[in-house]
């Protein structure tokens, strides 16, 4: 066994895949944000209340109507992404041609709001949610133990980033939305049905953090509070991956939980705000963010 | 816009009582006293106390029915933070004439409080804090502490997990005056037991929800028992992961310092079984406080049992409330340590504590219970969390007076 830095190297190489999987959680979310500001132009506040609806919506399928993880995994994101869809309709729509504060202020209140509901039918205690049996149980890797639900995370989150980063900037449902943000009035002259592809995107990104949120349930408490606790600093993510830049989101979202877990080691007490020092850091040197266009 | 005759004279008629409204308020207070229940309603700890910590308050003040005097139960939010909280502490008092101040969970904020009703001679009835500087270097001639505190939990949980052979430890300490106290009091008493303390993370408050890392550092360091010196969301959090983490299957004992019974039915009991905690009041211990629960139930919300916090508000203002009784409204308006000196020169009773008494550090004095939680198998319906291991009786279940470094004993 040797040492790196006065740590031990198989506790240095488990901290380092737990910040990757810490890091999956960040990309996903981060995702579903840089999707909806860089199709929409709004700062979705909100994401944090719709991942914890994601989680909920889990646990209700699973209590109320006896449906597992599997079809949670299906279920959620499609319930929780129409109430993005009807928010979108209802609300959100009216902001497009005002300054981004507008849908930033609308989308922080919903977010408030709809805990404030959860905080009243549910309590704040939480609500149980178990591992799938089909993942539970543990790989031992010599250096670390491995949950298999983590890897699971890890993988699901790899394969939904990877996915959406295909569509957006490969295929021509992508081309589309990109061509939209640039010009909405010459992408809706060639006869495609802007209005309606926006409300759809607003509802993918919300669906992403709602299946966000499905992942979490199994291995953080079901609470209302548990969009908050991540969503500043997946906000920070975003900042320092570049405002609305996909690739740049991903990208940060996994560098950052590997920097927060190796500070969980070297310096535990700093480990919730080195994330907000480097993004201090690269607003000063890139305003515009790691991958965004100036 | 025009005006008639008949809205100038109701105008004028208005005009006329507005100087009496004041007056009528005044009169009023005279024989009104004022609760504030000071705590979380909307934070991570709102579970704890929070709103239904005001109704047992309210439950309290109403089954103690009209002795000559009013009771007006007011409430805020202090969102866990020293100085939202002592803010509205200060308004409460110089503002709207609060008598007492009630619940105060967040030891941070705790201690904030404590030192504003000291300095402006209110009564503090702490219950929902844990830490046990309140009663010791921080102690005041205005507060009194209820229910519980670290250093009975430390003895209690930390006492029995050393007995069980958990004789090397490692500290997952929440970084703030809570969990400062708590790992400070339990290391006490494993080093005094001869145990060693091995290690330790302070992990940032609030905000952190994943502990995976803290839990791989503590098994890493091959210590017995890893103790969560942490509360609520935290605590819930660590364990599940544990379980993940395999760190119960492979020999490492928890020991969850500070729980409540909200806190199992969050995790469920096939996750939450086998734990032992600390309590001074479980809902189904029993004649009384199954009798006291029945009766008190309804009033909180999500279907609910009463918890130590929640509980210790009612038994908190009832006995204040005999104080206030015997020695009068005036009195006790003129002077927030009188009140607690009568507090503590008489016994307390009630419902769900039994009897106890109040000590000259303000240490409230009651038996405290070790429990394990139940397997999904022994648990009989909802709620039917907590089997009881051992009682310690109230003479050893708190840190000596002499032991305090409370200014108030050795003067």
């Amino acid at each position: 066994m040797f040492d790196i830095l006065g740590i031990p190297a198989p506790l240095l190489f488990g901290q380092l895949l737990l910040g990757l999987i810490n890091g999956a959680f960040y990309a996903m979310l981060s995702l579903g944000l840089a999707v909806i500001f860089g199709l929409l132009n709004i700062i979705n506040f909100a994401h944090g209340a719709q991942f914890m609806m994601g989680a909920f919506a889990a646990w209700m399928l699973l209590e109320w109507l006896g449906l597992g993880y599997w079809w949670a995994l299906l279920l959620a994101p499609i319930i929780v992404g129409f109430t993005g869809v009807v928010l979108e309709r209802t609300m959100i729509r009216q902001l497009y041609k005002l300054d981004h504060l507008y849908g930033l202020l609308l989308t922080f209140g919903l977010g408030l709001i709809i805990e404030g509901v959860f905080r009243n039918e549910f309590g704040s205690s939480g609500l149980p949610y178990r591992i799938p049996p089909e993942l539970s149980g543990a790989w031992d890797l010599g250096f670390m133990f491995l949950p298999v639900y983590r890897g699971w995370v890890v993988v699901a989150a790899l394969i939904l980033c990877l996915a959406t980063w295909l569509l957006i900037e490969k295929t021509r449902l992508g081309a589309y939305l990109r061509a939209a943000t640039e010009n909405a009035a010459l992408v809706q002259a060639f006869g495609v049905n802007v209005p309606r592809m926006v409300t759809l995107t607003y509802g993918a990104g919300v669906a992403l953090a709602a299946i966000g949120g499905v992942l979490a349930a199994p291995i953080y408490s079901v609470n209302p509070q548990m969009g908050t606790n991540l969503i500043i600093v997946v906000f920070a993510v975003v900042v320092i991956g570049g405002m609305g830049s996909i690739l740049g989101s991903i990208v940060t979202g996994f560098g950052l939980g590997i920097i927060e877990g190796l500070t969980k080691v070297f310096w535990p007490e700093a480990s919730a705000t080195v994330i907000f020092v480097i993004m201090a850091i690269v607003l000063l040197a890139r305003p515009a963010g790691l991958f965004g266009r100036a | 816009m025009q005006i008639t005759r008949r809205s100038l004279m109701a105008a004028s008629a208005g005009a006329a009582l507005m100087p009496m409204a004041p007056r009528l308020s005044r009169a009023q207070a005279a024989d009104t006293i004022r609760i504030g229940v000071l705590n979380d309603q909307s934070g991570l700890y709102s579970y704890i106390g929070g709103l239904n910590g005001v109704a047992l308050a309210q439950a309290a003040a109403q089954e103690f029915g009209n002795r000559g005097f009013q009771v007006e139960v007011l409430r805020a939010d202090h969102q866990n933070r020293p100085d939202v909280g002592s803010n509205i502490a200060r308004q409460w008092i110089d503002r709207d004439g609060v008598d007492m101040i009630l619940d105060v969970p967040t030891s941070s904020v705790g201690l904030a409080v404590a030192g504003v009703c000291r300095e402006k001679n209110k009564a503090y009835i702490n219950v929902g804090s844990a830490t046990s500087d309140l009663t010791g270097a921080q102690c005041a001639p205005t507060t009194a502490h209820w229910v519980y505190d670290t250093y009975m939990l430390a003895k209690s949980t930390g006492g029995a997990t050393v007995k069980a052979g958990g004789d090397t430890w490692f500290f997952i300490t929440a970084d703030y005056a809570f969990g400062h106290a708590l790992e400070r009091d339990t290391s006490g008493f494993v080093r005094a037991a001869g145990g060693r303390v091995l290690g330790g993370v302070r992990t940032p408050f609030p905000g952190t929800s994943d502990f995976s890392s803290f839990l791989v550092q503590a098994q890493a360091s091959r210590a017995k028992v890893v103790g969560l010196a942490n509360a609520g969301q935290d605590t819930t959090n660590c364990i599940k992961q544990a379980a993940e983490f395999g760190l119960t299957r492979r020999g490492v004992k928890l020991a969850a310092l500070l729980m409540f019974v909200d806190d199992v039915h969050a995790l469920g009991l096939p996750t939450a079984q086998g734990l032992v905690m600390t309590e001074s009041f479980y809902w189904d211990l029993n004649d009384r406080t199954r009798a006291f629960t029945q009766r008190v139930r309804s009033r909180l919300s999500n279907n609910q049992v009463p918890n130590m916090v929640t509980a210790g508000n009612y038994s908190a203002v009832t006995h204040y409330l005999k104080a206030v009784a015997d020695m009068g409204v005036p009195a006790a308006k003129a002077s927030g340590t009188e009140v607690i000196n009568r507090m503590k020169a008489m016994p307390t009773e009630d419902d769900a504590f039994g009897k106890g008494t109040l000590r000259a550090d303000g240490r409230h004095i009651i038996p405290s219970y070790l429990f394990e939680v139940k397997t999904p198998e022994e648990s009989k319906g909802a709620w039917d969390y907590l089997k009881l291991l051992q009682t310690t009786p109230a003479e050893e279940a708190w840190r000596p007076l002499s032991e305090g470094n409370c200014p108030l004993v050795r003067s």
